[in-house]
C-alpha cells in the first residue's frame, strides 16, 4: 500500500510536471496574445518526432538541444507570418487557424513518419534504475525527466522575474500598447514568447517521447487534457495552471490503481446493483476504467462549483 | 392615419408569396434532384448531403447566430442517433404502431435533452473558455461510449433495421430513394424551422449577445439564458440530423459522437460561411461531395481538407457565402457591365492560380509517395501523367510551376483590385442615377 502510494505520487507529480511544461507555454501565449494555441499539443508532437529523427543522426543529447530550438523556430515563423495576419479577423478566426494548423501538422507527421509508433528509445546513458523503493526499481530516465522539468521552471521563473526581457514580457502581457510607446518592439516580443512557448512544448515532447509512445495521434490524445488543465486552473493564470496540472496528474495516476466501482462501495452497505439496462454499466464500472476521463469529470465539477477556474479572474 | 392592411388584402398575399417562393422552389428542387442524378451512389451522396445540411445549420445556430464556437457538437448528433436506434429497436421488438417518418422526433427530443443537460454546464462561460469546455465534454462523451457498453454498444455500436417498422402508404423504406425523400422532407422542415427561429425576437437577441453581451444585458436580457436556450435548440436540430443518419446507415457507433465528426461539421459550416443562412448549406454540400470524391482520388485527402480550411480562415473568413455576398452591392446597383469586367479580371487571375495549385498538388503527392509508399515503386500517376519521384526532373518542373505560378498570380492582383475599384465606382454611380 505504501509502495503504491509512493510510486503513484512520484509518477503523478512527473505527469503533472510534463503537463505544466506544456500548459505554461500555452498560458503565457494566451495571456499575452489572447489566442489559445490549439496547435500547442501538435508542437509537443513535433518535438518528439524531431527529437527521434535528429537523435537517429546525432544521438539523444544533441537532439535534446536542437529539436526544441528547431520547433521553437517554426513556432516563431508561424506567429510572424500567419497568426499576425489572421489576428485582424478576430479571436474566432485565430482559434480556428490554430485548429486547422493542428490538423495539418498531424497530417504532415502521418505523411512523413507513418501512422505507427516511432522507435524512440531511452538513451543508454540513462537506461538504469535510479533507486529502489519498497522493492520497485524507479528508472533513472524518469528522474531525468523530473529534474529537467524543474530546471526549466527555475530558469523560466528567473528569466521572467529577474531579467530585463522578463520585465518587458510581463509588461507586454497587460499593457502592450504602452510598452510599444516606450520604444520596445512589441511584435518581436510576441514572436519570442510564441517561439519560447512552443519550444517548451517541444522539450516536453523530446523528454516524454521515449517514455510514452511517440505516434502521430499523440497530439490528439494529450490536447484535450491540456485544455482541461488550462480551464480548470483558470485561463491566463500561471499558478492556476501549475496547481491544475499537478491535480490532474495525481488524480489520473492514482485513479488507475483503484479498482473500486459504485457497486462495490454500495455493496458493503447492502444496496444491490441493477441487473440490466443502461445504468448497469455505471454501477459496475471501476475507477480504474474511467481513469482516462477523470480530467473531464473534474472539468464538469469545476464548472459547476467555480466556473472561472481555480485561480481564474472574472471574465472580461 | 394610414389604413392597416387586412390579412385578406392583395398586398399581404403578394408579400406572403414572395416569402414562400424560395421555399417552394427548394421543395421542388429536392423532389427533382434524384430524377437528374439517379444512380445509386448519387442517391447516397444526396442523402448524406441532406443530413449534413441539417447538422451544419444546427451548428450555425451556435457559431453564426450566437457566437459560440463549439468543438463538441457531434455529441448531440450522436446521442440523438443513439436514442433513435434504441427507440427503433424497441418499436420493432414490441410491435408498436409507430412509422419510420416519425422517428426523427425521438432524435430531436434526445438532442434537446442532452443539450439542456450539458448546456447548463457549458454555457456558464463564453468565448474561448466555452470552446475548450465543449472540447472537454465531447471527449468525455466519446470516451464514455467505450465504457458504457449497454447504451453505446461498445466498439461495434448499435444496429437496427428500418424496414421493420409500421408501413405507411405501402412504403417500407428499403430502397435508398424512399430514404432520400424522407431525409429531404425532414431537411426542409428543419431548414424552415431554423430560418424562422432566426427571425424571431429570440433569434435577434442571439445576434445581440454575439455582438456585445454586456450591452444585451443592459437591454434586459440575460446572456447566459439566451446562450443556454440557443445551445439547447442547436442540440435539438443536431439530434434530428443524428436520427436521420441513424435511419440512413442503420448503425450508430462511438464515431458519431467523436472529435472527428465535430471537426467535420465545424469545417462544413465555416467553409460555407457562418454569417449567412445559406452558408452552411453550401459548406455541407461541398464538404460532403469532397469527402466522397477526394478519398477516391488520393490518400492524403485529409491534408487537402486541412489546407482548404486554413485557406478559408486566412483569406476568406466569411466563407464561400461571404465571398459571394461581397458582390451584393454590385448586384443591387445593377452594375452589370462592371460585374462582367470584374468576372473577366477573376478569369485572368484564375489561370496562374490553377498553375500554382497544380504544382502544390504534385509536390504533396510526390512527397507522400516517397515517404510512405516508396516500396511500391518510384512512379506515380498525377493528372494522367506518370512521374518518376526519384528523378530530379519532376521536382524541378514542379518547383518552376509553384514559383512561376505564384509570381504570375501576384501580378494579376492589381488587375483584380482595379476591376473592383471600377465596379464599386460604377455601382455608386448607378445608385445615384436612380
Amino acid at each position: 500500500m505504501q509502495e503504491l502510494v509512493t510510486i503513484s505520487t512520484l509518477n503523478g507529480v512527473l505527469y503533472g510536471m510534463l503537463l505544466f511544461l506544456m500548459a505554461s507555454g500555452l498560458t503565457l501565449i494566451f495571456s499575452m496574445m489572447g489566442v489559445l494555441n490549439f496547435a500547442h499539443a501538435s508542437f509537443y508532437m513535433l518535438g518528439a518526432f524531431f527529437g527521434f529523427q535528429i537523435g537517429q543522426i546525432v544521438g539523444f543529447w544533441p537532439a535534446f538541444i536542437i529539436a526544441p530550438v528547431l520547433v521553437g523556430g517554426i513556432g516563431a515563423l508561424v506567429e510572424r507570418y500567419a497568426l499576425r495576419h489572421v489576428h485582424r479577423h478576430g479571436p474566432v478566426a485565430e482559434l480556428l487557424f490554430t485548429f486547422g494548423l493542428a490538423f495539418i501538422i498531424e497530417e504532415l507527421v502521418q505523411m512523413v513518419w507513418g501512422k505507427g509508433p516511432a522507435d524512440y528509445r531511452v538513451p543508454a546513458s540513462l537506461d538504469y534504475p535510479a533507486f529502489t523503493i519498497f522493492s520497485t526499481n524507479y528508472p533513472a530516465y524518469k528522474m531525468f525527466e523530473l529534474l529537467t522539468a524543474v530546471a526549466i521552471f527555475v530558469v523560466l521563473f528567473v528569466v521572467l522575474k529577474r531579467t530585463r526581457i522578463g520585465l518587458i514580457i510581463q509588461a507586454s502581457i497587460t499593457h502592450a500598447p504602452m510598452v510599444a510607446m516606450l520604444g520596445h518592439n512589441v511584435p518581436r516580443v510576441f514572436m519570442l514568447v510564441f517561439g519560447v512557448g512552443t519550444g517548451l512544448a517541444a522539450v516536453a515532447g523530446v523528454i516524454a517521447g521515449p517514455a510514452l509512445v511517440t505516434q502521430s495521434n499523440m497530439a490528439a490524445a494529450l490536447g484535450p487534457i491540456l485544455f482541461v488543465v488550462v480551464v480548470v486552473g483558470g485561463l491566463g493564470s500561471l499558478a492556476g495552471a501549475f496547481v491544475a496540472s499537478l491535480l490532474i496528474g495525481l488524480v489520473q495516476t492514482f485513479a488507475v490503481s483503484v479498482n473500486l466501482s459504485v457497486a462495490d462501495v454500495l455493496g458493503r452497505i447492502g444496496v444491490a446493483p441493477p441487473t440490466g439496462g443502461a445504468l448497469f454499466d455505471v454501477w459496475n464500472v471501476t475507477v480504474a476504467e474511467i481513469a482516462p476521463i477523470m480530467p473531464y469529470l473534474l472539468l464538469v465539477l469545476i464548472l459547476i462549483l467555480r466556473p472561472t477556474g481555480l485561480m481564474g479572474t472574472r471574465e472580461h | 392615419m394610414p389604413a392597416r392592411r387586412g390579412a385578406g388584402s392583395p398586398g399581404a398575399a403578394a408579400a406572403f408569396a414572395g416569402l414562400a417562393a424560395p421555399w417552394i422552389a427548394l421543395a421542388l428542387l429536392f423532389t427533382v434532384l434524384p430524377m437528374i442524378f439517379a444512380s445509386g451512389s448519387a442517391l447516397t451522396m444526396l442523402s448524406l448531403m441532406g443530413i449534413m445540411i441539417v447538422f451544419a445549420l444546427s451548428y450555425n445556430m451556435l457559431l453564426g447566430e450566437t457566437g459560440l464556437l463549439s468543438f463538441g457538437h457531434a455529441v448531440y448528433y450522436g446521442l440523438g442517433g443513439f436514442l433513435t436506434v434504441h427507440a427503433m429497436n424497441t418499436v420493432i421488438h414490441d410491435h408498436l404502431p409507430v412509422p419510420l417518418p416519425l422517428m426523427p422526433v425521438v432524435g430531436a427530443f434526445g438532442g434537446l435533452l442532452f443539450g439542456v443537460i450539458f448546456g447548463a454546464v457549458s454555457t456558464r462561460r463564453a468565448g474561448t473558455a466555452f470552446a475548450m469546455i465543449s472540447l472537454g465534454l465531447g471527449e468525455l462523451v466519446a470516451s464514455s461510449s467505450l465504457i458504457l457498453r449497454g447504451f453505446f454498444g461498445g466498439e461495434e455500436g448499435v444496429t437496427t433495421n428500418r424496414t421493420k417498422l409500421l408501413r405507411v402508404f405501402g412504403l417500407n423504406f428499403a430502397p435508398q430513394i424512399e430514404v432520400y425523400y424522407l431525409i429531404a422532407a425532414w431537411c426542409l422542415l428543419a431548414m424552415l424551422a431554423m430560418y424562422a427561429l432566426r427571425r424571431t425576437p429570440f433569434g435577434r437577441m442571439c445576434n445581440a449577445v454575439r455582438e456585445n453581451a454586456e450591452r444585451a444585458q443592459f437591454v434586459g436580457y440575460n446572456p447566459t439564458m439566451v446562450r443556454f436556450i440557443a445551445f439547447s435548440l442547436a442540440g435539438l436540430f443536431a439530434g434530428v440530423a443524428g436520427a436521420l443518419a441513424a435511419i440512413n446507415f442503420e448503425l450508430v457507433n462511438s464515431a458519431s459522437v467523436g472529435a472527428e465528426q465535430s471537426g467535420v461539421v465545424l469545417l462544413a459550416a465555416y467553409i460555407g460561411g457562418v454569417g449567412n443562412f445559406i452558408g452552411p448549406v453550401i459548406g455541407a454540400v461541398l464538404v460532403t461531395w469532397l469527402r466522397v470524391m477526394l478519398s477516391d482520388l488520393t490518400d492524403v485527402w485529409q491534408l487537402y481538407f486541412g489546407l482548404l480550411f486554413i485557406g478559408v480562415v486566412v483569406f476568406a473568413p466569411n466563407g464561400i457565402a461571404g465571398l459571394v455576398m461581397r458582390h451584393e452591392p454590385l448586384w443591387q446597383a445593377r452594375a452589370y457591365g462592371a460585374m462582367l469586367r470584374l468576372a473577366l479580371a477573376y478569369l485572368i487571375a484564375l489561370g496562374p492560380a490553377l498553375l500554382l495549385l497544380a504544382g502544390l498538388i504534385v509536390v504533396i503527392e510526390m512527397s507522400y509517395h516517397l515517404s510512405v509508399k516508396a516500396s511500391e515503386g518510384p512512379t506515380i500517376s498525377v493528372f494522367h501523367l506518370t512521374l518518376d519521384t526519384t528523378s530530379v526532373w519532376p521536382w524541378l518542373g514542379t518547383a518552376v510551376l509553384v514559383v512561376g505560378g505564384y509570381l504570375l498570380f501576384r501580378r494579376t492582383w492589381p488587375i483584380v483590385d482595379a476591376a473592383w475599384h471600377n465596379a464599386l465606382v460604377a455601382a455608386q454611380g448607378a445608385g445615384k442615377a436612380k
